[in-house]
Parts: C-alpha cells; structure tokens; sequence
C-alpha cells in the first residue's frame, strides 16, 4: 500500500479527510461527509441539475483519468428526458503505468467516491451509479463495499436519498486485469459482462453509453472532487490552479526521486519544484535525464524541458500531456532504448487487438526495438519506428493506439542520438533487463 | 436456495452468485466478478466452473471463453497457492523490479509463469499494479507488497510458508 506522503508546498482539497480514519462513515461525516449532497438537494428538486452542473463548469475541473475533458461540460451533454435509464460510471480501473492516485483515494476517502457519484447521478438524472475497480484492487473494493454498506444503512443510498424523493443506488466490482478497460467505451463493454474491446464514436456514452442509456463517465479522482467543490464553490476551487485548469490534483511522483509519493499539488505548479522540492531531488545525488510527465503514454520530456507548470494547456503546448499526473522521473543511468522497449512491451501486451493498427503497430514496434535492443539494429529501425508510430496515430477506434504511439515517437525524436549511439555499440545508460526476462516470448 | 442444482460451488458462493446476478440491469453483466470470485474459490477457471456459470447467466459456454480469455487475471490452469506476481513495469523497473523478479526465481527455484513442485508457489511477471509511488511492488494473491528487497522478499516468502505449515 502506498504511504502517505505531505509536503509544506501542497494545497489541499481532496486529500483533506486522507489519513483522518475517513473510511468510517461517523468520521467522514464528522469531515463535512455528505454534507455537500445535502446541499444540492436543498436547492430543489428543479433547480438542483441546472445549480450543479453550473458549479462544476464554474470550477474549471477537467478529467482526472487523463483527457482533460470539462467535467461540467461533459454532464451537460447528457439529455434531459430519456427513453433508457441513465447511469453514472465511475471509473477506478486505474492502469496507466507510474499512477497510483486513485489507489490512495479508495483507501483514504471511499466516501467521497460515493458522494461525488451521488451528485453526478442528481445532475444528469440518473438512478444507478456503478464504481468499477481495476481487478487488483480487490481490498480497495472491499472498503468500497463496506463503504457502499454503511451508506444504505443510513438510508443516505436506495429510495428517496436525504428526503428528495430520488433514488439512488451504487454498485461497486472489479474488472479482472486489462488495461484497456480503462478506457470509457471498453469499460462500459467489460461491464456489460464482455470482452474490454472500444466501442465506436459517436454515439458518444453521454447519450447512448452503458445498457444504451445516456451515461457520464469520470474517474474517481474527479468524481471525488465534486463535493470538495459544492462546498467551496465552483469559482474558489477555480482560482486554486491557472485559466481553464482549475483546482487541484493529485501527482504520483515515482522513479529516481528521493520522496516518491502522491502529493496534491494546484494545477501549473512548476515540474522542476515538483521534482527537486516535493519530491526531494533526484535519487542519491545522481542527474536528471528525462521525465514522462503524465503516465506511460505521455511522450518524454528531456531534463532541459521542465520549466514548465503542470497543468493540461502547458504540457500539451509542450508537446506531451499532463495526462494521469503520474510523473515518472528517469536518472542519467537509464538508457532510453531499454526504456522505450520496455514501455512498448507494456502496449503490445495489452493491446486488444481489436484495431489493426494498433494491434499490428505494438507488435512490429516492440519487435523492432527488441532487435535494436539485443544489438542487431540499424539506423534504418529508428525510422521504421517512426514510422509505424506515426501511421498508429489517429487510426483506431479507441485512444490505446496514440498511448502506444506517443511516448514511442517521444523517446526516438527526443533522445535520436542515444539510439544511433547504441546500434552503433556506445551504449549509455544500464541496462536492467536481460535476455532472459521474456523479452523474446513471442518472436 | 441456489437457482442452479448440484452447484460446483460452495453453498455461500452459490448464494452469492444468485445476488450477483439478480443485482444487475442486465444479468450478464455479473460474469467478470462471477469468474474472479469462482477462481478465488476453486483456484482456477476450471471447465465446470465455465459451464455453471454459463448456465447461471444464460450463456453459452462459447461466450464465457471468449471473455474469460481477455483478461490476464482470469487463468484456466491452477496457479501456486501463494501467486507473486512481481511488477515490472517502468516505475518499478526504475527502482529495481527486475532485481526483485530475479531475485524470487533464485530463491523459488522456478521461472517465470512456473510453479514451485509443492505448489506452495508460483511465480509471474506483471504489468503495473498501481503502487508505483511505493516501488518496487508486487501483489502475492491480493496482498500488496511494496519497498522490496531482495531481503524484504525473502521475509515476505518465509512467511507465506510458514503460514502454510502451520
């Protein structure tokens, strides 16, 4: 289990009731829990849609999972009156390599979870929310469970919620291991009981999604962020972070760093202060050689490139992304090549096969690089790797194909010289893998 | 009362899987957390467990398959009765995963995706587990375990096996 982690530098929204005990309900509503459902209820049950989804574009949240899509925009997609019920989906399935956050979030807080789910439900007039959980996480659902339990008991879950005469009702699962779930469409298919393969789009889920209902899906992050900003107000959680970043969020900051952990830092906050001040630096006093700012799929930044602040507009400007806010660090004794093949191992395992492009793509990729990598490459590899990562691009049903392609075309752009260095036998970096470590397994 | 006669199952599985799918829309949707809780129970996803669990959701054998098959957790043969499952993956990787991995083949004796002969233990590598911050990581059945070294390792497997013999 991650520990928890604090620094003087960060600000704190969500991780307020972290470490409080806020998995007993009596606690968290000691913390104001359940407070800011209350709240909208109270404005009436017409009224109430129109007052919330007004907080939430106020706020300035975008989605924590990693698109960076307006939460409160994203609800008011979502028809008025609908034919099929409507659903909230929360999404826990948290894969992206180097995040960890929601992790800590199910474990601390599993109340916010379900308040946020509670409101999105109320919002878009939905009766049934879902919370759904990568399949290791299985003691984190059991607090969920738990949690979800203590909920109904107090009437605050099922018929008619707090007195408005809506109900509400969650149900919490896992799935059983696959990245792809993660992604919106492939995790409405896994929790139709079927294979995690994406849906095409449009229809987009807000108005044909799970069952064929009208559907919001949020990470858990970002879920859980809605009461925080009920009850502080859209336009103070607003001024926490820059123009159209609003608030808060929560970085897992792994890899060579002194202090790993997940900190709660306002959007645009400085990369640099990121890693040499809250995370404490590099690693025994080594150098910075490169950074991937946002989970794995994120393309690299070089260790010139971080006098940047964290937030979506910045590091989309810089050519990579915020993404999960999971910064994975990297010292001078990395080598880039074995790095790049490691990540593409990663999405060739679990590509799902569904869209050639990518399916093919991840494959011929990571063969290429296993060939550079084992010293049988020639420069002429760099650019068929290039080359089918920029042809993946933009061609698959679902964004797996541009998370695979991405941070590949990152690290053959950014670091060209390493791989050319390499085939021609000065290699840099140290190796951590060997042979033996499976690299073969499918050629 | 489970709806499915002579259930493979536990009766408090049985009963469990008749709240699963009645909980749903749709009842189908209670297959994936209905193949983890079977395996939990009888270790792996065995033939039997596909068919009743098939005739529980209205399928057919044919579409269990096809889903089980999708997702790495989910295995048709029985695994060790303690299953590491070592993390690999580029946050680990930075902070020694592969050291870790190699280090559990050593002291098992066994490679990757093997299982010990005793069948005490088993033995895979795995893609992140989401305890990246806390690396290097791995999950032995659904226990994390983070902050590994060869050393801490070789504390966590004597316990395991002493919780075995006991």
């Amino acid at each position: 289990m991650p520990r928890l982690v604090s620094h003087p530098d960060e600000v704190i929204v969500l991780k307020r009731r972290f470490g409080q005990g806020a998995t007993k309900i009596d606690r968290y509503i000691e913390l104001d829990g359940y407070a800011a459902v209350q709240k909208a209820i109270a404005q009436g049950a017409e009224a109430m849609p129109g007052w919330i989804i007004d907080i939430m574009k106020a706020s300035g949240l975008r989605g924590r999972g990693g698109a960076g899509f307006p939460t409160g925009l994203k609800w008011s997609f979502v028809p008025k009156t609908s034919a099929k019920p409507k659903y909230v989906l929360v999404n826990g399935d948290e894969s992206e390599p180097g995040t960890c956050k929601d992790h800590v979030l199910f474990r601390e807080d599993p109340h916010a979870v379900i308040e946020g789910a509670m409101i999105a439900g109320l919002a878009i007039g939905a009766k049934m929310g879902f919370i759904y959980l990568r399949g290791e996480y299985r003691y984190l659902l059991n607090i969920m469970e738990r949690a979800v339990a203590d909920a109904y008991a107090r009437g605050f879950l099922g018929k008619n919620i707090f007195g408005s005469g809506i109900d509400f009702d969650i149900i919490t699962q896992t799935g059983a291991g696959a990245y792809e779930v993660g992604e919106e469409s492939a995790l409405m298919e896994s929790l139709e009981g079927k294979r995690g393969v994406p849906r095409i789009r449009p229809p987009f889920p807000a108005v044909v999604g799970l069952y064929g209902g009208p559907t919001i899906i949020n990470n858990a992050e970002t879920i859980a962020n809605v009461p925080h900003i009920l009850l502080m107000g859209g336009e103070a959680y607003a001024r926490l972070g820059t123009e159209r970043n609003g608030g808060t969020r929560l970085f897992g900051i792994s890899g060579h760093v002194e202090r790993p952990g997940v900190y709660e830092l306002p959007m645009g906050y400085p990369l640099r202060k990121a890693i040499y001040e809250v995370a404490g630096g590099i690693r025994d006093g080594k150098q910075l050689k490169a950074v991937v700012p946002g989970g794995a799929s994120c393309p690299v930044l070089r260790a010139d490139e971080i006098d940047i602040g964290l937030d979506f507009d910045q590091l989309a400007k810089a050519g990579s992304m915020l993404g999960s806010g999971g910064i994975v660090v990297l010292d001078e004794t990395v080598s880039i090549v074995e790095f790049a093949l490691r990540t593409i191992q990663f999405y060739q395992h679990e590509s799902c096969g569904w869209c050639i492009p990518c399916r093919e793509g991840t494959d011929w990729i990571k063969k290429t690089l296993t060939r550079v990598y084992e010293g049988g490459g020639a420069r002429k590899d760099i650019d068929t790797v290039q080359y089918i990562a920029e042809n993946m691009m933009g061609r698959t049903f679902c964004p797996f194909g541009d998370a695979a392609a991405m941070p590949t075309l990152g690290f053959v752009k950014k670091f060209r010289k390493e791989f050319e260095e390499y085939i021609e036998g000065k290699k840099a970096g140290t190796p951590v893998m060997t042979k033996e470590h499976d690299l073969v397994e499918i050629l | 009362m489970s709806t499915i006669a002579n259930s493979i199952f536990s009766p408090e599985l049985a009963a469990r899987f008749d709240k699963l799918a009645a909980r749903y829309p749709v009842k189908r949707s209670a297959l994936i957390p209905m193949l983890l809780y079977a395996q939990d129970e009888v270790g792996y996803v065995s033939e039997a467990v596909i068919h009743e669990v098939a005739q529980r959701l209205d399928l057919i054998d044919l579409e269990v398959r096809s889903v089980l098959s999708y997702y790495s957790m989910l295995r048709t043969k029985p695994a060790g009765k303690y299953n590491m499952q070592v993390c690999t993956n580029i946050s680990c990787m930075l902070r020694g995963g592969y050291e870790i991995l190699d280090h559990c083949k050593k002291r098992l004796g066994i490679e990757n995706k093997q299982t010990t002969p005793d069948g005490q233990f088993s033995l895979e590598e795995v893609e992140c587990i989401g305890d990246c911050c806390s690396a290097p990581a791995m999950q032995v059945n659904y226990e994390f375990h983070n902050e590994l070294t060869p050393a801490k390792v070789d504390e966590i497997l004597n316990e395991y096996a002493a919780k075995d013999g006991k």
